[in-house]
């Protein structure tokens, strides 16, 4: 009896052992730190971002507009540190002036597709029935037409500017906030609490707004967030194909779209700086907001990865 | 009174959970409801409190058939039925405050004004200290927050309070008190009650008359069948 109590425990101890394993506990350790250190990348790149977008364009009392035919397709030097476009304009100051419209364009696109959606799928959820079944249909029709093409249909009707692009963006990408609210209403109207506050007296409308709504809160804010960097690209997309801001106005699609053509001659800067401008702060955006949304639901992590 | 006629109910209607079940409670009356786990008497009281459709019988209140079931109920009837729930935590909203928890009944119908008097006047007997009411759901007992959800049940003055399962996640001293409130209460103002619960001893010595699960079944003794097998089955 003694030997195999011994030998269990021994066996347990050993299993112990191996899971206290060096090798177990240090990829644990460093896949936090990798976290923390994509949490911190993430963080400085956004405020410099944004440091950049507001305090750059006043500081530098240069025009971005002012053409220069002498100084045209400089590559990257001292004065130039991005170098020059085909009439001699400051990269530099191109992209930062480029990325300030960019981020208002994304930031204001996901803010309406983020109210559209929590709005719509509140409904859906709170009131169920038909109701919801019918929204959801209508969501589900407009998620089967790609949504670069409905938005090139809903951009065609406006001239081109700003507000278009934002409006264009909003209504075509408030589909998943949508479907995320509702599903999140659903599981909450479930909860003891909502039938307490229906036993209280309250309306469908407070039972909604003081009860339900602040539930979602999270994670609707957190699909706002995901969106700005999706909303960037879209706005990039539209420009580069002529379709979104007029082409003087400096957003970063508008300027990889001007560069395409001294690409093939060998000038490789025109493209690859708004490219980055591009890339660096939707990422930085991308990885907060995904570390966020771990914290947020760390069950569902594997799920998760993108 | 409180008549519950002949109410099949469940979550599926092929397999009903409460089968052909009658009940009455008498004004002023404090009747125990006992029965096994599972054996579908939340879903009855959930039906009582006018939280769940039931798919056939009827419920007369005061002598008034009721039609609408949650929303659809006038909010008269609906604030006329205090409910307390078994589980404090998943039955208050994690976000409020024990005060606003308390006084959000009388927001919610519109009697904003009356909320901080009568928060101070139900807490004051639960033992609700102001330091306990500044705090939300997670910073407090279960206790203490099944005492809060029984203010917060109280706040309209109901007359006819319905408590599925109250005590079963609280210490002894704790159901003391709760039952000790709930029986002032009904003291004071004649409220009615439906207490549902597995404690025979409790219940026994809480209510005027308590009935067992079994002894509600229809002449024809479906619900004694659905207790012994799946429902399923016996749905067959």
């Amino acid at each position: 009896m003694t030997s195999i109590s011994d030998a269990t425990s021994g066996t347990a101890a050993a299993e112990e052992a191996e899971e206290a394993e060096p090798v177990w506990r240090s990829r644990g350790t460093d896949r936090r730190s990798t976290r923390t250190i994509r949490v911190y990348t993430s963080a400085t790149l956004i405020v410099a971002t944004v440091l950049a977008v507001l305090l750059v364009p006043p500081a530098v009392q240069l025009d971005q507009q002012a053409i220069d035919l002498s100084a045209k397709l400089l590559p990257p030097s001292w004065e130039h540190p991005f170098g020059t476009d085909d009439v001699g304009r400051d990269l530099l100051l191109r992209c930062v002036h480029g990325l300030r419209v960019s981020l208002l364009v994304g930031v204001a696109a996901a803010l309406a597709a983020t109210v559209i959606g929590t709005a719509v799928g509140a409904c859906a959820g709170a009131l169920g029935g038909w109701v919801d079944r019918g929204v959801m249909r209508l969501v589900d029709t407009f998620s089967s037409v790609p949504h670069l093409l409905l938005g090139i249909f809903i951009i065609a009707m406006f001239r081109p500017g700003v507000w278009p692009v934002v409006i264009s963006v909003a209504l075509t990408h408030w589909l998943s906030t949508a479907r995320i609210v509702r599903a999140e209403i659903l599981s909450l109207r479930s909860r003891p609490y909502i039938d307490a506050a229906v036993s209280g007296g309250a309306s469908r409308w407070r039972v909604t707004v003081r009860h339900l709504l602040p539930g979602v809160l999270p994670q609707a804010a957190l699909a706002a967030v995901l969106m700005i960097p999706h909303a960037m690209w879209h706005e990039s997309a539209l420009s580069f194909l002529g379709l979104g801001l007029p082409t003087h106005t400096a957003s970063l699609g508008t300027l990889v779209q001007s560069a395409r053509g001294s690409l093939l001659a060998g000038q490789w800067w025109p493209t690859l700086f708004p490219g980055l401008f591009i890339i660096v702060p939707t990422l930085a955006i991308a990885g907060l907001a995904g570390a966020w949304r771990e914290r947020l639901n760390p069950r569902r992590r594997s799920e998760l990865m993108l | 009174m409180l008549e519950l006629h002949a109410i099949t109910a469940g979550y599926d209607r092929r397999a009903p959970v409460v089968r052909e079940v009658s009940l009455t409670v008498e004004p002023g009356e404090a009747v125990g409801l006992l029965g096994p786990s599972g054996c579908g008497k939340s879903t009855l009281a959930r039906v009582a409190a006018l939280l769940h459709r039931p798919d056939s019988g009827t419920l007369v209140l005061d002598g008034e058939p009721v039609r609408g079931w949650r929303h659809q109920a006038p909010r008269a009837l609906r604030t006329a039925i205090g409910v307390v729930f078994q589980q404090p935590r998943l039955s208050s909203d994690p976000r409020l405050r024990l005060a606003d928890l308390i006084a959000e009944p009388l927001r919610a119908t519109g009697r904003r004004e009356e909320a901080a008097g009568r928060v101070a006047e139900l807490a004051a007997p639960l033992g609700l200290t102001p330091d306990l009411l500044r705090r939300r759901p997670h910073e407090v007992s279960d206790g203490q927050l099944q005492r809060a959800c029984l203010a917060r049940a109280l706040a309209l003055r109901p007359r006819w309070l319905i408590c599925d399962e109250v005590t079963a996640m609280l210490d002894a001293s704790t159901t003391a008190a709760l039952v000790e409130a709930i029986e002032h209460y009904r003291s004071t103002t004649g409220a009615g009650l439906l207490a549902v619960g597995h404690d025979h001893t409790l219940l026994r010595r809480w209510c005027d008359r308590t009935v067992h699960w079994d002894a509600l079944t229809s002449s024809d003794g479906h619900t004694t069948a659905a207790l012994d097998v799946p429902a399923s089955r016996s749905a067959r």
